[in-house]
């Protein structure tokens, strides 16, 4: 807004670098949108989840006895689907065996997808149990348990998840193949085992420290 | 048309193919407004923000809230507790109601001091009467929204004041219920209008702006600007008036809302609505309150019964509003020069304030009778009193120009020709 060049008494303290009126016209401005600035935090704020919503996140428990070997239930944590297999035999010796562990991106779970107590072959606490977060890492579609070998997967198909949104395959203890879409092995959620029959998604074991919420990628 | 200062290449190529710089220069920076305005001029500007307000925090609240019968109540008490600084957005909503009101009541009545409704803004004046019929209709709505017991039997009074019109009353009754009462339907489509109205009400007031600014502000002295010597640039004069202005509302907003939020509110609408029991009062906003007594007092005239005079006579205090700049027979504007009218506006000022208590009351006993004397004023002000002090009042001089009475004669040149910043 610069006018006329008219010396007045309020550039008696001009000098180069602008006036007494520049400075209090950039400090007003910069009160004034440092004030909207706050003013809009409630508002972005509310938009994140509510207290009844982190509740609704709390851990749950499941009992696990009922689960046939070779059968995998779906449980919801946080509104999200919990794949939990009992595995059986037959599958953890062809995981022990890991001829596949060639043709997976990520074998030796080294990608933070997982707390330390499940970064193993089994992916998993004890060999016979394994707990996935349900949710494909390439765009979050729900990965199709398949665990039979072969069949319309090739035959070269070890047994373990497709996914039928854009193609991306998991093996069984959720490992993801190379030359899919999906760039991270699914997600271990936090869990323990209460006693031998319950275990509880979302609490680490009493000497573990997993923050679910810094892994690579949901 | 001058192009806007701004050496800026950005700028001007902006503005060569949409002229938004020059349009803000025109309507800011070179927009004449009258020197002598008074903090009375502040609450235009005050009613925009609060709408802004309003929208702004409404928005949020519509993503949290369900506007449904069973549900609604809940998810504003869930708003209340559980969602981040839901507290705080209803509060600053409800509240803002109330404030939106009183600044926009203060404009109302400013305007009528200062004869703003007269010649040559009859329709700036009258797009502000339809701006205040929508602004009604957003907040009875809205206050229906929490489904407390104040909303239900709120909506169930204002909607059967409808069934008072003759032949098709029921009819029209059924239709704005969407059932055989107020139900979720009622709720529902009250929903959708709260949240369609403020943007309807945001179009208006582009309207509004634009026969402000054909003839621009009106003035204390309610004498036409002469020449450039009455006048100064709105921005950065005005622009900083009204910004201290604000600051002004706003601490006092804010202690309301920090710590008298339910200050204003009925706490019977904390609890869930009812539709088996009536609560032993039913009372709407403090904003209505002077309206709700008009529709209480009329007793039956003639072959009219009182209910439906009542409700004629309520919904006629707001429209005979319309009509308001060819019923004030004075040539004046402003009070100052009006010694009859300036005395009668203030008996008008008391007279609607009668009514709010009134209208915060039983209909008993003295309150009847009071709420009677006051309706009846109300209109003979506007009916008889406008028109006769036009006729017989003898208006003080006039000023010869806005600079002459400011300054005691001359004055210097202000705005764009004079030198007014740095270089």
């Amino acid at each position: 807004m610069a006018e006329t060049a008219q010396p007045g008494p309020m550039d008696a303290h001009a000098h180069e670098g602008g006036t007494r009126r520049d400075f209090l016209s950039i400090a007003a401005t910069a009160v004034a949108g440092v004030g909207a600035a706050c003013a809009m935090w409630p508002l972005i704020s509310s938009m994140n989840p509510a207290q009844d919503t982190l509740a609704a996140g709390a851990p749950v428990d499941i009992d696990i006895s009922g689960i046939e070997p070779g059968q995998q239930i779906i449980v919801l944590w946080r509104s999200r689907p919990i794949f939990i297999v009992h595995r059986t035999p037959q599958q953890i010796d062809t995981l022990k065996a890991d001829k596949d562990a060639g043709e997976l991106r990520d074998p030796n779970s080294t990608a933070f997808q997982q707390p330390a107590y499940a970064k193993n072959v089994f992916r998993s606490v004890k060999p016979d149990l394994l707990v996935l977060v349900g949710i494909c890492t390439h765009l979050g579609c729900i990965p199709e348990f398949t665990p039979q070998p072969g069949g319309a997967l090739g035959p070269s198909w070890p047994g373990g998840y497709f996914c039928p949104c854009h193609g991306s395959r998991y093996d069984l203890s959720g490992r993801v193949f190379q030359n899919v879409p999906a760039p991270y092995n699914l997600p271990v959620p936090p869990y323990h085992f209460v006693n031998d029959k319950v275990i509880r998604i979302g609490e680490n074991p009493p000497d573990a420290v997993f923050d679910f919420n810094s892994i690579e990628q949901i | 048309m001058a192009a806007p200062q701004s050496q800026s290449k950005v700028v001007q190529w902006i503005d060569r193919r949409l002229p938004i710089f020059t349009f803000m220069q025109h309507e800011l920076h070179e927009y004449p407004t009258p020197k002598n305005l008074s903090y009375w001029w502040n609450f235009g500007s005050l009613a925009g923000i609060m709408l802004v307000i309003m929208i702004l925090t409404g928005i949020f609240l519509a993503m949290e809230y369900t506007p449904n019968a069973d549900l609604a109540f809940d998810s504003v008490q869930r708003i209340m507790r559980d969602v981040n600084y839901g507290w705080l957005i209803r509060y600053i909503h409800m509240n803002g109601a109330s404030f939106f009101f009183i600044v926009t009541y203060i404009h109302i009545f400013r305007g009528l001091y200062y004869g703003s409704y007269k010649e040559p803004r009859e329709l700036l004046w009258m797009i502000g009467v339809v701006i205040l019929l929508c602004m009604m209709a957003t907040a009875f709505m809205g206050y229906v929204l929490p489904w407390g017991q104040m909303s239900f039997w709120g909506a169930t009074v204002i909607t059967n004041l409808f069934s008072a019109i003759p032949l098709v009353g029921n009819d029209i009754v059924t239709w704005l219920w969407g059932g055989f009462s107020v139900a979720n339907p009622t709720l529902n489509r009250f929903y959708a209008l709260h949240y369609l109205l403020p943007f309807v009400i945001l179009g208006i007031v582009g309207l509004h702006l634009v026969a402000l600014h054909t003839h621009g502000s009106n003035n204390p002295l309610g004498i036409d600007r002469k020449g450039p010597q009455d006048s100064i640039p709105f921005h950065p004069y005005y622009t900083i008036k009204d910004m201290f202005g604000l600051g002004v509302f706003l601490i006092v907003f804010a202690l309301i809302v920090f710590f008298a939020p339910n200050l204003l509110g009925d706490p019977a609408n904390y609890v869930p609505a009812n539709p088996l029991q009536t609560p032993p009062e039913i009372v709407p906003e403090w904003y209505f309150l002077p309206f709700y007594a008009m529709l209480r007092s009329v007793p039956d005239i003639l072959f009219i019964k009182a209910k439906l005079a009542g409700v004629i006579a309520m919904f006629s205090s707001i429209f005979i509003l319309f009509v308001l700049p060819w019923l004030d027979t004075s040539p004046v504007r402003s009070s100052r020069f009006r010694p009859i009218y300036k005395w009668v506006f203030w008996l008008l000022v008391i007279d609607v304030f009668v009514l709010g208590y009134v209208g915060a009351h039983r209909p008993e006993g003295f309150y009847i009778f009071l709420g009677r004397v006051a309706t009846l004023y109300y209109f003979v002000h506007f009916l008889v009193l406008l028109p006769l002090i036009g006729i017989f009042e003898r208006p003080l001089p006039l000023p010869t120009s806005i600079s002459a009475a400011v300054t005691k004669g001359g004055g210097k040149l202000a705005g764009a020709s004079a030198p007014m910043e740095k270089p």
